[in-house]
């Protein structure tokens, strides 16, 4: 299993989602070796083997020189920077892949590699070279997913579609990711497997809501109004700026709403200016990047949960948050609307739509409260140990060179 | 015949900064002016401790010495509520230093509001209040009455000199402002278009800059300035005229220009200079309104403030992060002054500040390294979220008072 991340040492879903994966891999009988660009204590991991391609500490994962940007990913970087070089991205990626080499031929080919994104693609590719095992390659986002309305990193792209053509078999989390697999990669249908993310109930614990760490928001609810929250970074990709917009519009209609943006990211202070320029300042709150309890509390102090992507391979936190018992809006450009009824649907640049959605939620508590309970059932019917089942036959079926199923 | 006179005016301010206060404070803590953070300018003790021995202390020194010296040299101040609140607390020989130079009869007080607020603009009943306020406190404080008045930013117009007027003020003090003056000199005293016994004064904003932004500017042609070279200058600026308004922050001295600069030995160089000339004297506001007659009448119908190159409010109301706080901070008014709640008052009042929304200014480009050095957070969009947070706190507060009194 060739990943880039673990929690706790994770910036996003994607660890997130090899964790839960390996271990219902594991519980299934399969024996992994798990290989990461730096080297960490994982806690609960001892049932599968962790190696650390470098001495980086996981928050050097991207290089030396800080986070990951794909508009600093050169062709220049790759060719001139020496294996020992860690300052950059690809001088960690290349390490990474010789890393990989290593290990295969140390420790034999592996039944199937299964590798997560173009982070660790070249290295699933080496690896298949050298051992003829099947390749399996995990596509979580795109760089078209990434880089929103932009084109993308040219470099990030090729190795996308290297990795996609010299694939035995392909996952895509969601039928919309398959979708821009086929149509912007040119990769056949019948090569991409929909293998949706799960959510990992327990791993949210147990815990009672003290109603504290909110309060001036739960205040306001005692006083009727309602919460909508969206738990994101603040990137183009997240379309942020129609939320605000929508809100806006949305206030005009019903006056107690109130909207919590938990998180951080490049365009805060441009979403911070529009929503005093749309005159609703007052009722736009802003966290800051959160984790643990704020994290956690600003699910339970939504009453709906939106999730405004203008592109979103699945899109966990919308789970998350209907494990906290929200209504959840969402965008049909989201992989997570696939495995979910109770909930509203928009298209991400469709402020009236949202807009409308949200107060219609507002002023409407049995339509809130039947959104809630029949999405908690939708949830829990996905289950990591369906996602390792369907990975293993995947596994086998590659390795027997069937392509169908 | 009257001699001539330099008028030298000094602004005393300190705001109370917003700490990093956050949504997760909101409701649960109400220390909003209380960083604990001592390494960070928004710790109000620490700003008020620097300022006071870079500034305060050897300036007050100075000025007390050329007091006693020179019968002749005079000074006005105005000095701000949120900064003898300061001072009381950390600094209280700064407060006694003031007095003192109170006492020798050659210092006058300038009224303006207590909260150094923009409140003109917003509720003239709160407007009153923080003058009448800061009237008391000066009484108090001084033993002394004030008679000339300066608003908020030196931001005026024609509708403030007639409230002043018809309240009772013999002057007030603006901008002397290029488009406002056209062919006209600031260096007379004016009659504010409207008004029946009230005089104005204006900025010699040239004269007054020197000091203020460019003394210490290496790559200015005229650095190093000389006592000799700005007495002449002053004398120029009056060849037909009998002031000269110099209007600034009295950080001036010592903080926006530091002691090595070489700033107060050129001040104290400069007093002497002037008044080695028996034909040359200094004014305070009052003396100098009751020395002159009005050379003429000026009429200012838009605000004009003493700030950034426009000389309007844009720096603290240009957008809409601005206007939206302090929107929502004026509509707090009548719950809160019906609270009856002293303290919860005093934190919505010191929230007026025009300091707060100064530091969310974002028209960086030509005025921005002023702002850039004034503000104590790491961006306008930090220091909205801060305040806007500290603001809901307020109203969190008040709601639940009117809550226990069945409102």
């Amino acid at each position: 299993m060739l990943g880039w991340e673990l929690p706790p040492h994770n910036s996003g879903g994607l660890g997130v989602a090899c964790y839960h994966m390996s271990k219902a891999l594991a519980l299934q009988g399969a024996s992994i070796d798990f290989v990461l660009p730096y080297t960490a204590h994982h806690p609960d991991t001892e049932f599968m083997t962790i190696h650390g391609a470098t001495t980086l500490s996981p928050l050097e994962r991207y290089g030396r020189m800080g986070a990951y940007d794909s508009k600093y990913i050169t062709e220049h970087g790759y060719d001139s920077v020496e294996e020992s070089d860690l300052s950059d991205m690809r001088g960690v990626q290349r390490h990474y892949t010789r890393f990989v080499e290593q290990l295969v031929k140390k420790n034999g080919a592996p039944d199937a590699i299964h590798a997560h994104d173009w982070l660790t693609m070249e290295a699933g590719m080496r690896a298949k070279e050298i051992t003829g095992a099947p390749l399996i390659v995990h596509v979580h986002a795109t760089e078209f997913d990434r880089s929103g309305e932009n084109s993308g990193n040219p470099i990030v792209h090729e190795i996308e579609y290297q990795g996609l053509m010299m694939a035995d078999r392909i996952i895509a989390v969601s039928a919309i990711t398959k979708s821009i697999i086929m149509r912007r990669y040119g990769i056949p249908g019948d090569k991409i497997e929909v293998i949706h993310n799960a959510i990992d109930v327990a791993s949210l614990g147990n815990y009672d809501y003290d109603g504290r760490t909110y309060k001036y928001l739960e205040s306001l609810k005692e006083e009727g109004y309602v919460v909508v929250a969206t738990v994101t970074r603040f990137t183009i990709q997240k379309g942020l700026t129609h939320f605000i917009r929508a809100a806006a519009r949305a206030s005009e209609k019903y006056d107690k709403l109130v909207f919590l943006l938990a998180g951080d990211g490049e365009q805060r202070d441009e979403l911070i200016s529009l929503s005093a320029d749309l005159g609703i300042a007052d009722r736009v709150f802003f966290t800051g990047f959160v984790r643990g309890k704020p994290w956690r509390d600003a699910y339970n102090v939504a009453d709906v949960f939106v999730m405004s992507s203008v592109s979103e391979p699945f899109g966990l936190t919308a789970l998350e948050a209907a494990h906290h018992n929200a209504a959840l809006i969402i965008t049909r450009q989201s992989g997570v609307s696939e495995v979910l009824n109770s909930i509203f649907r928009y298209d991400f640049w469709d402020i009236d739509v949202l807009a409308d959605q949200m107060v219609g939620i507002a002023l409407s508590p049995s339509l809130a409260k039947d959104l809630k309970a029949n999405v908690r059932n939708e949830y829990a019917r996905i289950s990591w140990h369906d996602v390792a089942r369907n990975c293993l036959r995947l596994y086998s079926q590659a390795a027997s060179g069937k392509v169908h199923a | 015949m009257s001699s001539r006179g330099i008028v030298l005016y000094l602004h005393v301010h300190q705001p109370l900064r917003v700490r990093k206060y956050s949504i997760f404070d909101t409701a649960e803590n109400h220390d909003y002016f209380d960083e604990s953070d001592t390494t960070t300018d928004r710790n109000n003790e620490r700003v008020l401790r620097k300022v006071a021995d870079k500034s305060y202390r050897p300036m007050n020194e100075l000025l007390e010495k050329l007091l006693h010296k020179y019968p002749d040299f005079k000074v006005s101040l105005s000095i701000t509520g949120t900064f003898i609140e300061q001072a009381e607390q950390w600094a209280p020989d700064v407060l006694e230093s003031f007095k003192r130079l109170v006492a020798t009869g050659q210092v006058e007080i300038v009224s303006e509001t207590y909260y150094h607020s923009l409140a003109f603009f917003y509720s003239l009943e709160e407007f009153e209040r923080q003058v009448r306020m800061h009237r008391d406190k000066i009484r108090e404080l001084f033993g002394v009455e004030t008679s000339v008045f300066r608003n908020t930013e030196l931001a005026y117009n024609d509708s403030l000199a007639k409230w002043a007027d018809e309240y009772g003020f013999k002057g007030i003090i603006a901008e002397g402002w290029d488009p406002v003056l056209e062919w006209r000199s600031p260096n007379h005293v004016y009659k504010p278009a409207g008004t029946q016994d009230i005089s104005l004064l204006l900025k010699n904003y040239r004269l007054s800059d020197d000091l203020a932004f460019r003394f210490s500017n290496k790559a200015w042609e005229q650095w190093p300035l000389t006592a000799d070279t700005y007495s002449e200058w002053a004398n120029a600026s009056m060849k037909d005229s009998p002031l000269v308004n110099l209007f600034m922050d009295y950080e001036t001295f010592g903080e926006h220009q530091w002691a090595d600069t070489g700033i107060f030995d050129f001040f104290e160089q400069f007093v002497g200079k002037w008044l080695d000339n028996p034909d040359n004297t200094f004014y305070t506001l009052s003396e100098a309104i009751d020395t002159h007659q009005p050379a003429g009448e000026i009429s200012m119908p838009n605000t004009v403030t003493w700030a950034d190159t426009e000389r309007d409010l844009t720096a603290w109301l240009g957008n809409s992060m601005q206007q939206e706080a302090l929107r929502h901070l004026y509509a707090l008014e009548d719950e809160i002054i019906r609270s009856g709640d002293i303290g919860l008052i005093g934190d919505w009042r010191k929230l007026q500040t025009s300091d707060h929304v100064y530091y969310m200014c974002t028209k960086w480009f030509t005025d921005g390294d002023v702002h850039a050095y004034f503000s104590p957070y790491e961006s306008p969009y930090d220091a909205f979220l801060y305040f806007m947070n500290a603001l809901r706190d307020v109203r969190y507060r008040v709601s639940e008072y009117h809550k226990h009194r069945g409102l």
